[in-house]
């Protein structure tokens, strides 16, 4: 980089962002040019720096959902560029840092696109269908209360793991604005196998895989047709394996369930 | 102006009363669950609970009081209740199992508790915790939650600071998103079955208290701005802790003060504010653009050695070292604890060396974390197995391999011991408003021990609530109350006033600038170390602080409208009193205990000494003035509660 082309040191970047004032409005994308980024700052302080300086010009912040900024918490998600979370494997946007990026870069940072997450302003979603989903059967019932010793149920060391590895999902929904279908499958198929490879989870199963399926559909979601496109998004690198077992646990509950 | 009126405050001056039970100490839980009155099944649905948060205490509170039968609503500032920050925590829950038959007890776990907690928290409440410990576990593994395992199928555990005991539950690095999602679920459940009303992103804003009892809550629906009341027979505040007053902290960057503060400014006594944990192992700052901190878990220091060059100055990199040149100054300086000393003490360590000018890093402010030994003793694969999404985090932060170089960790603010102050019923100095989880103060004392908020926050819900909330809705007559009665038009109007105010000041600086002033304010004078003249100054400059938020603030937008500015500024206008309330606080406990370390009582080693004779007390401390945005200084009385320690003798700490 020339000394004459550097006003201030750091990354230069050229952002195009939605903006949409609220979920009536049609929403459009705005050009903001930024300097003086450092290549450590992450990406969400990078969106900090473009906002403290709109509010300084008087004009409103660009609104998107955070919260833990680690990676953990599924509240963060922008497409950057088409691509859910960015460009990195396995990074939230949150856990994105700008040296990811080339100096002098243009973005463009939209917000997760899907029938079942209208957008509530900016790149804020509502997200809510995905508690619904659970609501409907994500769960193992176990009143408070009355557990036996946890050590009663010994659970296979590899078992274990796997469960482990899907119930790392952090509901973010990047599976859903990567899939071309807007399909919502790796998200139910990671809950499918993080309670249905327990011993617990097993008296719920057939009754959890249908109730949950329904609830997806009626939310708007589509179907997956093996595009894998919501492996390669998940920050947390859930397998599509979940998929082929929420599909085997659906046909064998169709087949099984009595209610 | 309101009839909304405050809490009755006979307790003025008097002692409080804690309502522990008298007796053996096993007995104790027991024998008060039986004396509590029970709520008849047939009029659990008559009752309508709202609970405010859904980390693991409110979820868990929420589901289990929904399987009893009660009507109950759930709000949350987040989008989803699975948001919350209990979602963070990695390194484990504690629990007195004795699976792997090293010699815990129910008893050890208390009595590290109290000692880990400087002797400043509850015998009784204490024991409580240690006694539910093992009942979590057991329903959380019947929730499906997947901790990990050995390869015999049974449960896997590993030790935390303050303990000479394995006696860790963890779910990888992810505890706290396993723990949470059973809770959440567990909820969601009683959701699905139209038990449980669910708000997402609605913030309370105040406490409606009508004919002394806490009535319902007033809240902001965060998408429309829309301005909300619910009126109930009891609320339950469980809304974390108060970490981000520093503004870096680990917590999460929605994690506030704001609830419990209106109930505070409402009559609920707020104890032991300047009790703030400072965790040792974190990722150091790394410039001013940083906006949170991470945590890298205490689990690291089972196998992680802390180190510093034992020259000052010394730019050597860490490798080029050699073994008898440097400091392992925890292991030096308490051979028997080792790397697994308290948080409170390997964090004054860590800042002592560095302030001495054996820091490491560009910046001198942090020391080493040594995988180095482990990976040589066990192999790169069994140490990736451990921690291996811990390293990644690390590496992905820093663009630094821990792998191959040892890691940088500095202390961070991470969790706050003060909080409201409960009864042994977990119910504030407000009749009917109770408290769970971080937001109250009532297990950990000056300093709380390593995977122990985990526990405290599913006691309070799983198990404690649910038995004392008779002691309310079965124990007091409570006439009916709806929406219709004037203290929920007054405080509605309390709030609309304020978030007009901040909206219309108009001035030239936004809600961050503040918060940044004020929280390095805070960490300065009120963070790992303090002194009389440094805090009396921060009064000083927090006042000021405050003084120019109310003129020179400026928010965008509207209220009608989704405006996460304007939920920032009302944030940071509560922190900027609650900072106030830290210092009055940490300067009136004239001694040194657990994580409040005042420079003037050290002893000849520089541990923290305590001065039981006049602080063997919890800090309760009463509102009493307006505040500054109705334009008077906040000011507070203090009402102390005694500490009484008939089964741990009072003694000084000692880890050597
Ligand atoms: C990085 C990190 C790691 C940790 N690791 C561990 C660990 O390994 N072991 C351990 O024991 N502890 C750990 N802790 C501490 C522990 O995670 C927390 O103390 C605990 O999770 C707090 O739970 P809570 O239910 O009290 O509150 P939170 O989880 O903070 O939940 C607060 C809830 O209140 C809601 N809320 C807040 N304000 C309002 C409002 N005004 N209106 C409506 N709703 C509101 C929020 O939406 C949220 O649902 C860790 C903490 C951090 C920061
Ligand atoms: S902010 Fe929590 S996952 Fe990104």
């Amino acid at each position: 980089m020339s000394a004459d082309h550097a006003p201030s040191s750091g990354m230069r970047l050229t952002l195009n962002i939605w903006r949409q004032s609220g979920p009536a409005d049609a929403g459009r994308m705005e050009t903001y040019h930024l300097d003086g980024i450092s290549p450590d700052m992450s990406f969400l302080e990078m969106l900090d720096v473009l906002n403290v300086r709109l509010e300084r010009e008087g004009r409103e912040p660009v609104a998107f959902d955070h919260d833990c900024r680690e990676g953990i918490c599924g509240s963060c998600g922008v497409m950057i560029d088409g691509n859910a979370h960015g460009p990195e494997a396995e990074t939230a946007t949150c856990q994105l840092h700008m040296r990811s990026f080339a100096d002098g870069a243009a973005l463009t940072i939209e917000p997760f696109r899907a029938k079942g997450f209208p957008v509530l302003k900016d790149l804020v979603l509502d997200r809510s269908a995905f508690d619904r989903i659970i609501a409907a059967g994500g769960f193992i019932s176990a009143n408070t209360g009355c557990a036996v010793d946890a050590n009663s149920t010994p659970v296979a060391k590899s078992d274990a793991e796997l469960s482990m590895d899907a119930a790392q999902c952090i509901g973010c929904g990047a599976c859903v604005a990567a899939c071309p279908n807007a399909a919502a499958m790796l998200f139910v198929g990671a809950k499918i196998a993080h309670l249905g490879l327990l011993p617990q989870g097993q008296p719920e199963r057939s009754k959890r895989v249908l109730a949950m399926a329904r609830q997806m559909e009626a939310e708007g979601f589509g179907s997956c047709s093996n595009y894998y496109e919501c492996e390669a998004a998940c920050p947390k690198a859930i397998s599509v394996e979940n998929i082929a077992r929420l599909n085997r646990d659906y046909l064998r509950a169709g087949l099984t369930t009595r209610d | 102006m309101s009839s909304q009126s405050t809490a009755p405050t006979a307790a003025q001056n008097a002692t409080l009363d804690s309502k522990c039970p008298q007796g053996p100490i096993q007995d104790r839980w027991d024998r008060h669950r039986f004396q509590t009155k029970l709520v008849n099944p047939a009029n659990k649905r008559r009752f309508h609970v709202l609970v405010v948060g859904t980390g693991l205490a409110g979820a868990s509170a929420a589901a289990t009081l929904a399987e009893l039968g009660y009507r109950v609503s759930v709000f949350c500032i987040h989008e989803s209740p699975r948001r919350a920050h209990s979602i963070a925590a990695q390194g484990g829950i504690n629990a007195a199992k004795n699976y792997p038959n090293d010699g815990d007890s129910i008893w050890r776990l208390f009595y590290d508790t109290i000692k880990g907690g400087d002797y400043r928290a509850r015998e009784s409440n204490v024991y409580r915790l240690a006694q539910i410990s093992n009942h979590i576990i057991d329903q959380c593994v019947a929730q499906g939650v997947p901790f990990a395992r050995e390869y015999g199928g049974l449960l896997s555990n590993r030790s935390f600071g303050g303990a000479q005991v394995s006696r860790t539950f963890y779910a990888r690095g992810q505890t706290g998103q396993q723990l949470l999602l059973g809770a959440y679920q567990a909820l969601m459940r009683q959701v699905g079955e139209k038990k449980i009303q669910l708000y997402s992103r609605r913030e309370m804003l105040d406490v409606v208290v009508a004919d002394g009892v806490a009535r319902g809550i007033v809240c902001r629906e965060l998408g429309s701005g829309k301005i909300e009341s619910f009126a109930g027979d009891a609320v339950l505040l469980a809304t974390g802790g108060y970490g981000n007053v520093f503004y870096l902290s680990t917590n999460a960057k929605l994690s506030n003060a704001t609830a419990a503060w209106r109930a505070h400014r409402r009559g609920a006594f707020f104890a032991n504010p300047c009790f703030t944990q400072i965790h040792p192992t974190c990722i150091p700052v790394s410039g001013s653009h940083q906006s949170k901190l991470t945590l890298m878990s205490e689990s690291l220091r089972n196998d992680g050695r802390v180190w510093v060059p034992q020259k000052r100055d010394d730019d050597r990199p860490p490798a080029a070292i050699p073994a008898a040149e440097r400091d392992y100054f925890l292991e030096r300086k308490y051979p028997s604890f080792g790397n697994l000393v308290p948080r409170d003490v390997a964090s004054r360590n860590a800042k002592q060396v560095c302030d001495e000018g054996r820091g490491v890093g560009s910046s001198k402010m942090s020391v080493y974390l040594d995988f180095g030994d482990a990976i040589a003793r066990d192999g790169a694969p069994k140490i990736a197995e451990k921690y291996g999404n811990l390293f990644q985090m690390y590496q992905r932060i820093t663009a630094e391999d821990p792998y191959h170089s040892p890691m940088r960790i500095y202390p961070a603010v991470h969790y706050t011991m003060g909080g409201l102050w409960v009864d042994y019923n977990l119910e504030s100095t407000i009749p009917g408003l109770f408290v769970l989880g971080e937001a109250n103060f009532s297990d950990h004392g000056a300093n709380r021990l390593g995977a122990s908020a985990l526990m405290q926050g599913l006691a309070d819900g799983y198990f404690v609530i649910p038995a004392t909330l008779g002691s309310h809705l079965a124990g007091r007559k409570l006439p009916p109350v709806s929406t219709a009665h004037p203290a929920f038009a007054a405080a509605e109007q309390d709030v609309q006033q304020r978030v007009e105010r901040l909206l219309s000041i108009n001035g030239k600086r936004g809600a961050d600038d503040f918060h940044r002033e004020l929280g390095l304010i805070v960490w300065n004078y009120c963070g790992m170390a303090r002194n009389a003249k440094g805090l009396d100054l921060a009064l000083g400059k927090v006042g000021a602080l405050r003084e120019e938020f109310w003129h020179n603030l400026r928010v965008l937008g509207s209220a009608q409208e989704l405006n996460q500015s304007l939920e920032r500024a009302g944030r940071v206008a509560d922190f900027l009193e609650l900072a106030e309330l830290m210092i009055v606080d940490a300067r009136h406990r004239e001694e040194s205990c657990g994580g409040h370390f005042r420079e003037e009582y050290q002893t000849e080693d520089g541990e923290a000494r305590r001065n039981d004779a006049q602080f063997a007390y919890a800090a309760a401390w009463q509102h009493t003035a307006p505040g500054a945005d109705k334009g008077g200084q906040p000011s507070w009385s203090l009402h102390k509660e005694p500490l009484n320690f008939e089964f741990v003798s009072l003694s000084q700490r000692s880890y050597q």
